[in-house]
């Protein structure tokens, strides 16, 4: 049984299936490309499936649950976490106090009103050492707002593994990041994702990235799989090829 | 490797006291050192200065600009008139928990319709329920006694002060000192409130409310309590202002009372945690001495407002925090 | 059983003036993206300076004039807004939300104790244009003329807006605006301009409901915010931002005030409030509104 298994998943907006019967699956310890052109209907998956949207027809099922119609909360409580294509980060507070409110929250303790957050060294112990697994902890005490995009991009999926999820949606990480600084960035977040044996699903246009970090690949085209498969099968894949690639596989 | 204590360190709970100490010492001192009046006048300053502390809790931490603030204040002040009128209460501690009790109830209801939504509605919401309980005071006069308002005897304090013999000794010195202690109170509580992790969630929902949903935080819930925190301070307020105006009337649930909160607390900064204190007590002097000059005192108070946003929109204490900001980086 | 003609006329009555006030409020709204807390007091504007030509003037003036002059209200608004919308609004567009709620608020308090300075803290009236049309006898009572031809000027108002919204060129602009104000700016529509029209249009609505209405009722303080918390029903019920929905919520508030008056008088407002509030929790967007 997968950790993550969509069954004939449907959303519609109008006219228009963004998501069209889809099955779409995520394995244990598994770190996945989900591809696509623009508009294929990746964004709105991870919507649905993180909670941000209901689907019209179908259910998800997470580590044997069903989470359909469950809320956003109690899907991040079963496990399953995001970052955002535009990063979505509490820009006036410190790289520290984003990542330790995860951490709050995580843990229920966003609860208490009559404590001092500061007093709890727990809590930004480990925010600092998670700030240090992504290479950033020189910018502890700097607000999100005014670090730079590479670095806003790692702050955005380490707030989101600090809720320690069993998966990891994560939509364009390096996106708006120059061509150098991507593999750094993906090192970090695989060289985490997979020390912890975190799922992860990541929704990426840079074909370059996607062949070299990923376990699987899942292409989509309008709203429905394409294909599904190591990257060497789908480096082979015809409707791939065609519809993604561009050129003939060399 | 940045240190926890680095990290932490310039944000320590320890440095408020540098200042916040001497203020307390001077302020225990007014007593002695000022008149009266001006001690009465401090008193109605600090009353204010915990509405507007209440009130900030909204606007400032969570994000939530409210305009009916005066149906708290309302409520505490007349749960205390209605205390004495129909149960001969006359013990102040009495009072101040049944004006929490009336708080909690009302503050309660409205926040459950208010805070499902976003500013703009829920602005206009809060200023329309308060005036819904405005026209319930003159509606139910036989019970509110309308538009003439209900007298309020000085309460007794701790079951032995009372101000039957000097009115206005009593309330420049026992009164005081218990609103005083009171405040203190309201200024910590408050505090431990906005630097504990229920307020960094708080925080985290002004900021960046779908973020904050996906961390975790659940939206509705968290802006709940904090607008049943904030109108409980509010009536907490009105029902310790009862003594010092011995009258209640609608005036206290009129919208332009909501406007008054919210000025105090954009002159004094809305951003920083004492700034509504600040703006409280400025404002409290600037209506006295102005409301002798002036019949338009509205017409100030709007186009004030609007110079304080266009041009200081950090307030009193925000713009000074910058100023020293600048001036030490000089030095 | 008799039809109960009068009771709907009055909830027409209502609901014709409360529809320019939310259906400025919504257009505003709808194009610009702002709420004018001070919109209330445009309408207590309209209705102080009609109340007051009408004085002005009224000594021995024939009454056609006086008719004439009832427009002034509504004119007088729509300058203000003109005046308003580039001096004080503008500057807030790119700022935080609370910032656009506290200027406009400040506006409320400015423009509430300028008509006071302007006009006294006493209620003004223009009875005279109301007594002259005289009444009509419906079902055995009588009923006023002049609220006839409120209702007939809040139907008229309607259709023209419609027209003018779903048939100009202005109109098409307008809407597209409203839709996507960077798209339609990135196809040359002067932003700039079609805010301060759209914003003028708006005060001229709810001018145009004081200037109508004041005949009937007295000019007094208190009666803006009053009305803002009306309209405000009005959009929460029919939807921020649709001006079928300011027309709809309208009717609705007319019709059940005027049920809630006959049965239950002391709480009229509440019955208001309880409805807006089912409203709000079960369709948070109003019956038209965008959410």
């Amino acid at each position: 049984m997968s950790l993550l298994e969509t069954k004939d998943l449907v959303k519609s907006f109008g006219d228009t299936h963004a998501v069209d019967h889809v099955d779409f699956t995520v394995g244990d310890a598994e770190v996945l490309a989900l591809i696509g052109s623009n508009g294929a209907g990746k964004t709105t998956l991870v919507n649905l499936i993180s909670g941000l949207l209901r689907p019209d027809g179908g259910q998800i099922h997470f580590q044997g649950r069903d989470v359909t119609h469950q809320s956003v909360n109690d899907r991040i409580r079963a496990g399953i976490a995001r970052s955002f294509q535009l990063v979505n980060l509490f820009d006036q507070l410190t790289s520290l106090d984003n990542i330790a409110l995860s951490i709050f929250a995580r843990s229920g303790k966003t609860r208490k009103l009559l404590a001092l957050a500061e007093r709890d060294r727990a809590v930004w112990q480990e925010a600092l050492e998670i700030l240090h697994l992504f290479g950033l902890e020189a910018k502890a005490t700097i607000p999100a707002g005014a670090i730079s995009q590479g670095e806003r991009k790692l702050l955005d999926v380490a707030v989101a593994y600090a809720l320690r999820p069993r998966l990891l949606f994560l939509d364009e990480p390096t996106s708006g990041v120059s061509t150098r600084e991507k593999a750094p960035i993906m090192d970090t977040i695989t060289s985490v994702v997979r020390r912890e044996r975190i799922s992860a699903a990541i929704i990426e246009h840079d074909m370059d990235v996607v062949f070299s970090y990923s376990d699987r690949i899942v292409a989509m085209h309008q709203g429905a799989i394409l294909a599904d498969g190591t990257p060497e099968e789908i480096r082979r894949h015809e409707l791939v090829t065609l519809n993604l690639l561009g050129a003939s596989p060399a | 490797m940045t240190t926890l204590a680095v990290a932490l360190e310039h944000r320590s709970s320890a440095r408020i006291l540098t200042y916040a100490v001497p203020i307390a010492l001077a302020l225990l001192l007014v007593p002695l050192v000022f008149e009266q009046y001006h001690t009465i006048l401090l008193t109605y300053g600090l009353v204010m200065a915990i509405a507007a502390l209440g009130f900030n809790l909204l606007l400032g931490y969570t994000g939530l600009l409210s305009f009916g603030h005066s149906a708290y204040f309302g409520t505490g002040a007349y749960v205390v008139a209605l205390m004495v009128k129909y149960l001969g209460v006359r013990s102040m501690e009495l009072h101040l928990v049944g004006a929490i009790i009336g708080s909690v109830i009302v503050t309660g209801l409205f926040g459950v319709v208010c805070v499902r939504y976003t500013r703009i509605f829920f602005g206009i919401l809060t200023l329309a329920l308060s005036q819904v309980l405005w026209s319930l005071a003159f509606k139910f006069f036989w019970v509110t006694g309308g538009t003439d308002g209900l007298r309020v005897p000085t309460p007794t304090l701790l079951g032995v002060v009372t101000g039957q013999d000097d009115k206005t000794a009593f309330l420049a010195h026992a009164y005081y000192y218990y609103v005083l202690v009171i405040f203190f109170a309201a200024v910590t509580v408050l505090w431990v409130i906005v630097n504990s992790p229920f307020g960094k969630a708080l925080q985290a929902i002004r900021d960046n409310e779908v973020r904050a949903e996906f961390v975790g935080i659940q939206i509705w819930p968290y802006r709940w309590v904090a607008f049943l925190v904030s109108g409980v301070f509010t009536g907490l307020a009105g029902a310790l202002w009862v003594p010092l105006n011995g009258l209640t009337t609608p005036d206290v649930l009129y919208w332009p009372f909501s406007g008054e909160i919210v000025f105090m607390t954009v002159l004094g900064g809305f951003r920083s945690f004492g700034g509504p204190i600040v703006g409280a007590v400025i404002f409290n002097y600037l209506k006295t001495y102005a409301v002798g000059l002036t019949v338009y005192w509205q017409l100030f108070l709007g186009v004030v407002l609007v110079v304080l946003v266009l041009s200081l929109p950090t307030g009193i204490v925000g713009t000074a925090e910058r100023l020293l900001a600048r001036a030490r980086r000089r030095g | 059983m008799d039809l109960p003609i009068i009771p709907l006329l009055n909830a027409l009555l209502y609901a014709s003036v409360l529809f320019l006030i939310a259906g400025g409020l919504s257009l505003i709204y709808g194009v610009m993206r702002i709420v004018n807390l001070a919109h209330g007091n445009l309408y207590a504007f309209g209705a102080y300076v009609t109340a007051w030509s009408v004085g002005a003037v009224a000594s021995g003036a024939p009454t056609a004039v006086l008719y004439l002059l009832l427009p002034a209200g509504a004119l007088a608004a729509a300058a203000l807004g003109a005046l308003l919308e580039p001096t004080l609004l503008r500057p807030f567009y790119k700022r935080a939300e609370e910032y656009q709620l506290l200027v406009t608020f400040g506006l409320l308090m400015i423009l509430e104790d300028v008509m006071r300075l302007l006009w006294g803290p006493y209620p003004l009236s223009a009875s005279a244009l109301w007594e002259q049309m005289g009444s009509v006898t419906i079902q055995g009572n009588l009923y006023p003329n002049y609220n006839l031809l409120v209702i007939a000027v809040g139907a008229t108002a309607a259709v023209f807006l419609w027209a003018f919204i779903y048939k100009t060129r202005f109109g098409v602009v307008l809407r597209a605006t409203a839709q996507n104000m960077r798209m339609a700016s990135a196809l040359g529509v002067n932003i700039n301009r079609i805010y301060i029209e759209a914003f003028t249009l708006g005060c001229l609505m709810a001018g145009l409901a004081g200037a109508i209405i004041v005949p009937s009722q007295s000019a007094v303080l208190g009666m803006g915010v009053d009305a803002l918390v009306l309209s405000f029903i009005v959009v929460v019920i029919g939807g921020l931002g649709s001006l079928e929905g300011a027309l709809v919520g309208a009717l609705i508030v007319g019709v059940v005030r005027e049920v809630g008056i006959t049965w239950f008088p002391e709480i009229e407002l509440a019955v208001l409030y309880l409805m807006a509030a089912i409203v709000l929790l079960v369709r948070p967007a109003g019956l038209f509104g965008r959410p």
